[in-house]
């Protein structure tokens, strides 16, 4: 009646958003990522001056790239905590076909920069991968998809994501690219394990990425080189492995000292795969075991964050992005350590990389935006008497 | 779990009573359905993410705990490997009987190059020359500034020429650490040990291969690594080795020969104790082998085991032990000695007339080629031929030098009756000196065969008799007669009772047919103590001129019975032997001699 007489008073719709923003978002997290930002500029200060060198550029070149693309990538990653899960979700699926569009046109358009694996769009100034940004939005439509299955009378969601999994998988590895269709794979079984697979399913998967695994090492002179390269007890230390063990073995609990690293020198990929080896060559230990400590806050906190939310969508698309980002770190840091056969993945937010760096951030924003504090409903619980009814 | 029916008839029915919209109900109990639906899945998904978390939590713990090991583990050089090309530098020592080092490994270090990382190579090739004189400062600039990306400058460098090369403070000089052979005695048993080389060479480690002499026959032995701590140990006496190449040297400088040989072997076991070849050569530094001429002028040339020479009258106590041992001949049977011998076109002359007979030892004494000759005939081509083939005459020595299986004596094509003859006084058979000294070691040693040895081990099994116990010391005795009155009398060494032949054979011209006048071989192939035999030796001077008299003489008696002699004195107290007064003759042989 009053608005009816007096007009529309002025509504305030909750709180002024950054302050609600700085409330709910994951501030352990947050800074995790911040400071892994940190020490990827640091490391870049060490390991891109070679490969500048090398490319008759400022010794300092790339770490400058790095601090630009750092700051569009902080730019994307802010904008995106910003924004509400559905929105979120309109958004990445339109990106999803954006992107699935790019990887598609890759044969036509992209190219190779001579690695023998088409993986690029070339504009000049910097280079696009599609598959970096295929990643988060995949996770995201997956999410999506596997979430409108549990609603009654949804659609078959988990088979339709299975398809688009494979679908996206296929193209990755034509061009070829099996690490980032690993990747794809995997964050799609662990939504799925947690959006309710059947344990024999589970099962089943394993086994099929297993004869998927041999199959590709018979198949694949690439692939089978690696594995034989990883089985082998001997590290041929002229290789890229041996190089980067050795370098952990130098650099000691303290590292042999800033600047003082030679296998930077020695490494192609030193300021890429292979980062996490000059840290520990001139930083010894204590900054490698951070960089594990901050990967590990962000991903295990945001999973543990996630066990709370109810909504099943932002739980699946946290717990795909989380366990991407953390899986990626693994595999990489996994690699140096020869954990893993070697493979070429790019640590998160450290390695040198200009668009991955910015794709980085807009997953790292949605998973930010994912597992913030929102209302659960748990006063429904208590009125209830009980969680479950 | 009763599941509610979305549309319960009843409360359908309730609700129409009551003018409601019964789809509210379905609508109510649908919610309800939705939301028991979520609330297992997400109790489910909760325990699933805590697994997922503690997986992952695991997960990155086992990467900082490996990074953590491999951090705490000793850092290793860095080793350049290539599937099996790992080289093995060590290389077991050798060393003399008694222990005593005669090759041993040093570190030290190659010098290369790395022209893309020099600084200044217009600096470093001059800094280097100043150095190493020898480099050319020319061709050194030329490769720094080629497209080469690695080049070896200088395989063993000292550690003051290393200090220098650093001290020019080029990034682009590295050093390569290496092992290199050492031969602390330099050029004493220079042809035994050989030398080494550099086989494949990395810049960490280079191979150190054996070319010559033990370092090459038993290049696989002293490489083995699982042998690298165990010394290889010869029958080589440092000392007497030295002192018998002293005397050697010594006695070629005064008797103008142009090379000098000796071996000195034990008479029972056929271990070498000395063998020296002059002209030698200091293996640390082995000069190139001749590319024109005769090898056998080379320092590298082993005359004690290469070098093959008609050996002379040291020959004739083979044919009269043999004509003894038939039981052809005793020491007194008198042998017609008038010469010349005509056989055929050939004539056998003596050094001087002996007169119309002569004894079977004076034969020996005097060295009558044309009585040894007569027995020779005697016993004939292949009795001959199998006596000498059983000292070893036929074959090349088993000595352990690469060199030794490529030195077969010289036979004559078609062993004939004047080959017989001829090779009873030395003449017609070329063999080494080492073969001559197994020969004379074997007859004399009481009969038994001895295989030449320079690797101490276990003692060899007595080889098979050649003679009797009689006959080797019937040959003791001539042989003795021969140095106390007979041509070798300069060869008596008071207290050592030696006995020896003395050989002068003329050498073959190296063009045409024929012997020269005036060059000699001459040797002196002795024993001693006589009585009892322990040690032999051979020497043997090529070309030797003794000019102290009014013409030059060149018969071994005035040539090498000396060295010998000088030889004996010198290393008899070395072996270890006491000098003794000598034993009458036995008296069976006096009795028959008589």
């Amino acid at each position: 009646m009053t608005e009816m007489v007096y007009g529309a008073a002025p509504r305030q719709e909750g709180d002024p958003i950054l302050p609600r923003w700085w409330r709910t978002i994951d501030k352990w997290s947050i800074s995790s990522i911040l400071l892994l930002f940190a020490i990827g500029i640091l490391l870049g200060l060490a390991a891109s001056p070679p490969l500048a060198e090398r490319n008759g550029l400022a010794p300092f070149h790339y770490v400058e790239r790095q601090l630009v693309f750092g700051l569009a990538a902080f730019a994307v990653m802010f904008v995106t905590t910003m924004l509400g899960p559905q929105m979120l979700r309109r958004l990445a699926v339109i990106g999803f076909f954006l992107a699935f569009a790019a990887l598609v046109m890759l044969p036509a358009f992209g190219t190779d920069f001579g690695k023998g694996a088409v993986r690029w769009f070339s504009f000049g100034f910097a280079s696009v991968q599609p598959s970096e940004f295929l990643k988060p939005v995949f996770v995201i439509t997956v999410a999506w998809l596997m979430a409108a299955s549990q609603e009654i009378g949804g659609p078959p969601g988990k088979t339709m994501s299975l398809v688009l999994t494979l679908v996206v998988t296929a193209f990755l590895a034509m061009q070829p690219d099996f690490g980032q269709a690993a990747l794809v794979m995997f964050a799609w079984g662990v939504m799925y394990f947690v959006g309710g697979a059947p344990y024999l399913l589970i099962l089943a998967v394993a086994a099929v990425v297993v004869l998927g695994g041999m199959l590709a090492y018979e198949n694949s002179e690439h692939f089978a080189r690696r594995i034989d390269g990883f089985l082998n007890p001997e590290v041929d230390p002229t290789t890229q492995l041996g190089y980067a063990t050795n370098a952990i073995r130098e650099g000691g609990f303290f590292g042999v000292g800033v600047g003082e690293g030679q296998v930077k020198w020695s490494l192609p990929d030193a300021h890429t795969d292979f980062i996490i080896a000059v840290a520990a060559e001139e930083y010894g230990l204590v900054l490698v075991l951070l960089i594990i400590g901050l990967y590990a806050t962000v991903v295990v906190r945001s999973l543990i964050r996630l066990v709370q939310e109810r909504d099943p969508f932002i739980r699946l698309a946290g717990t795909g992005l989380a366990a991407m980002l953390g899986v990626q770190a693994l595999i990489n840091m996994g690699v140096a350590v020869r954990l893993l056969p070697a493979k070429g993945m790019t640590l998160p937010f450290v390695s040198y990389g200009g668009s991955s760096l910015i794709a980085t951030g807009l997953a790292v924003g949605m998973l930010l935006a994912f597992t913030r504090t929102r209302p659960q409903g748990r006063i429904g619980d208590i009125l209830t008497g009980g969680r479950a009814r | 779990m009763t599941r509610v029916p979305l549309r319960p008839l009843a409360r359908v029915l309730d609700a129409r009573a009551k003018g409601e919209n019964p789809d509210r109900i379905e609508r109510e109990n649908l919610r309800k359905r939705h939301e028991d639906i979520r609330d297992r899945a997400r109790l489910r998904a909760e325990g699933r993410l805590v697994v997922l978390a503690g997986l992952f939590f695991c997960a990155f713990l086992v990467v900082g705990v490996r990074m953590g090991a491999i951090a705490a583990s000793e850092p290793a050089e860095p080793r350049a490997q290539a599937a099996g090309a790992q080289i093995a530098a060590a290389r077991a020592d050798i060393v003399d009987r008694r222990g005593r080092l005669l090759a041993t490994n040093l570190v030290t270090h190659a010098l290369y190059a790395q022209p893309p990382m020099m600084v200044e190579p217009e600096r470093a090739a001059r800094e280097l020359v100043r150095i190493f004189p020898d480099l050319d400062e020319e061709r050194l600039l030329g490769w720094f500034a080629g497209d080469r990306k690695f080049l070896w400058i200088k395989k063993k460098i000292s550690p003051e020429q290393k200090q220098a090369v650093f001290d020019i403070g080029e990034p682009g000089l590295l050093f390569g650490p290496r092992e290199m052979r050492l031969y602390p005695n330099g050029a004493i048993a220079a042809h035994i040990l050989g030398g080494a080389r550099f086989g494949r060479e990395g810049v960490d480690a280079a191979e150190v291969i054996g070319v010559a002499g033990i370092e090459k026959a038993f290049d696989e032995r002293l490489r083995d690594p699982a042998r690298a701590g165990d010394p290889l140990r010869l029958t080589i006496d440092l000392t007497v080795q030295a002192a018998v190449e002293r005397v050697l040297e010594g006695g070629m400088v005064m008797m103008n020969a142009k090379g000098a040989t000796a071996v000195l072997m034990e008479a029972r076991t056929g271990e070498v104790v000395a063998l020296a070849s002059l002209p030698d050569f200091d293996p640390n530094d082995r000069p190139r082998p001749l590319t024109e001429g005769d090898a056998s002028n080379s320092p590298l040339f082993n005359r004690a085991v290469q070098g093959l020479y008609e050996l002379g009258s040291t020959f004739k106590i083979f044919a009269v032990a043999q004509a003894l041992e038939m039981g052809q001949v005793n020491p007194s049977t008198m042998i017609d000695t008038r010469g010349p011998l005509t056989w055929g076109k050939f004539r056998i002359r003596d050094f001087r007339d002996y007169g119309a007979q002569l004894s079977v030892t004076d034969v020996i004494v005097k060295s009558s080629n044309i009585g040894t000759a007569r027995i020779a005939m005697d016993i004939g081509a292949e009795r001959q031929r199998a006596f000498l083939a059983g000292l070893g005459f036929t074959e090349p020595t088993a000595v352990e030098l690469v060199e030794a299986p490529g030195s077969k004596p010289l036979l004559p094509p078609n062993w004939s009756e004047i080959s017989t003859m001829t090779i009873s006084y030395g003449h017609g058979l070329s063999a080494s000196p080492l073969h001559l000294a197994t020969a004379y070691a074997s007859l004399l040693n009481g009969g038994h065969k001895v295989s030449p040895t320079l690797v101490r081990g276990a003692p060899a099994a007595r080889g098979p008799r050649v003679v009797s116990e009689e006959t080797s010391a019937i040959a003791r005795q001539m042989l003795r007669q021969v140095v106390t009155r007979g041509t070798a009398s300069f060869g008596d060494v008071p207290g050592y009772a030696v006995g020896g032949k003395t050989g002068t054979a003329d050498k073959p011209r190296l063009k045409g047919g024929g012997y020269y006048e005036d060059k000699v071989i001459a040797t002196f192939a002795s024993v001693f103590p006589a009585h009892d035999p322990r040690y032999v030796l051979v020497v043997t001077l090529d070309e030797p001129v003794e000019t102290s008299g009014r013409e030059p003489r060149r018969t071994a008696g005035w040539t090498a019975v000396p060295v010998a002699a000088e030889m004996i004195r010198r290393v008899a107290p070395l072996l270890g032997l006491k000098p003794e007064i000598e034993p009458l003759a036995p008296t069976g042989v006096t009795l028959t001699s008589n």
